[in-house]
């Protein structure tokens, strides 16, 4: 199975690099191995906002870009900007190899 | 005291079923939910979205499954005790004792939590120095909107709720409106009617800006809000409404004593009894090896947890495994014909 390394980077500063199965999301891979931080309360659903990242800039502009629907759910996220995305609606693939997210000092 | 066999806490569509199934096999329930109304999170968070996995179901919305479920437990006339939330739940002799936020006090044998991910609570600012304002002059919900007659409200938010009091609120206040991007979400006649305000007049808006800080002695003078490029506008205020949709907190169902596993609660897939007596807990809530978070999978947890109540119910009677298509009982107890 292809893999791809994300790191993501907790408030505090902690910093966790894991490989991440491709066709996954950004959010799974931080629930399936333990990140505090990200919530995703709803499970994947775009409909709560609690698995909110901010991506490294360098990042941003190549991801998939936003659905409707994920815009509107990130004006409830926590401190949101304009780096910010739902970690639940990114999926890994090996263009993602070494994607770097910071994780909000909360989720809600 | 509310006497009952079963208390569920949640009325979202797991705990809706579970009334059903608890009907069904003669068991008497009530309903608790912090919400306004019943359907959890498929009424707060997706009524609109239609949901694909439901067995036999091909196709339904959040609102269509909740009012499916309403019709399907009308004949146990369950009462439901809504924006009202659990506080605190103790064991006196076999009965469990419920208390609500609300003075609400249940006497049953079992309890079944059917809580989702927790009870629905407003989003709040994240700028901690305000928070002695919250609840005075900084207001997350609207109880008595004469309060603000005459007086300038600064809204904040891009949904419905921030769109909607903005509106009804420019005939008597002076009116704010501040959200987070240039884009509102709210329907389409509202964000129109906005604009039509601001043109007037009636209402300033300022968009891209967030809430960076409050100043005031005892109450609110004025605030800052930041722009996305750093800039900032001071505005005087006496109010600030935050519209930023709810979140799900577990609450106070962490300090009952039961196990937990990250905000789940572990459970035997028996009964779905937790390591409390009595207690058992079903939906997205509980966690077990293979756990789905699906309503389908919730369906099954209630009609195995309502089964398991039985026992405390009814101590000195055998549990009868029957179908709803040939018991004559249990087609009594849902009223319906032979």
């Amino acid at each position: 199975m292809s893999m791809a390394k994300i790191t993501y980077i907790e408030n505090s500063g902690s910093s966790h690099t894991i490989e991440v199965a491709n066709g996954l999301s950004v959010m799974e891979g931080a629930v399936q191995n333990d990140i505090p931080g990200i919530d995703a309360d709803c499970g994947g659903g775009m409909a709560c906002a609690t698995c909110h990242v901010y991506v490294k800039e360098e990042w941003f502009d190549k991801l998939i870009k936003k659905e409707d629907g994920e815009e509107d759910m990130l004006d409830m996220a926590y401190e949101p900007n304009k780096f910010s995305r739902l970690s639940c609606q990114v999926i890994v693939s090996d263009e993602l190899d070494g994607l770097t997210v910071s994780i909000p000092s909360k989720q809600g | 005291m509310i006497k009952t066999d079963t208390l569920i806490i949640g009325a979202g569509p797991v705990g809706l079923f579970c009334v059903h199934q608890l009907g069904i096999i003669g068991l008497k329930c009530e309903v608790v939910d912090n919400l306004d109304k019943i359907g959890g999170q498929c009424i707060e968070l997706y009524p609109d979205k239609p949901i694909y996995d439901i067995p036999a179901v091909p196709e339904c919305t959040g609102e269509e499954l909740t009012n499916n479920l309403i019709e399907q437990i009308k004949a146990f006339k369950t009462k439901f005790h809504l924006n009202e939330r659990v506080e605190e739940i103790k064991k006196v002799e076999k009965k469990w004792i419920t208390k609500t936020n609300k003075g609400t006090e249940f006497e049953s044998s079992s309890i079944i939590i059917a809580a989702g991910v927790g009870s629905f609570e407003p989003r709040k600012f994240p700028t901690k120095e305000i928070e002695k304002y919250e609840g005075k002059q900084i207001l997350y919900s609207i109880r008595d909107k004469t309060v603000f007659k005459d007086k300038t409200v600064s809204i904040f938010g891009g949904g419905d709720s921030a769109l909607d009091w903005a509106i009804e609120l420019s005939n008597t206040s002076k009116v704010i409106l501040v959200h987070r991007r240039d884009d509102f979400r709210g329907m389409q006649a509202s964000i129109n009617k906005i604009n039509k305000l601001k043109e007037e007049g009636k209402i300033e808006i300022y968009t891209k800006y967030q809430l960076e800080a409050a100043q005031g002695k005892e109450k609110i003078e004025s605030i800052n809000i930041k722009r996305d490029d750093k800039t900032i506008k001071k505005i005087k205020t006496d109010y600030v409404l935050g519209f930023f949709g709810l979140i799900m907190k577990l609450g106070p169902i962490a300090d009952w004593g039961l196990n937990l596993d990250k905000k789940t609660v572990p459970v035997n897939t028996e009964s779905f009894e937790t390591n409390k007596e009595g207690i058992f807990a079903i939906g997205d809530i509980c966690s077990y090896p293979g756990k789905l978070k699906l309503i389908l999978s919730g369906f099954h947890e209630g009609a195995l947890a309502a089964r398991g109540c039985f026992k405390y119910a009814k101590p000195d009677e055998k549990y009868r495994f029957e179908f709803t298509t040939s018991s004559k009982a249990v087609k009594n107890r849902l009223g319906v014909e032979e």
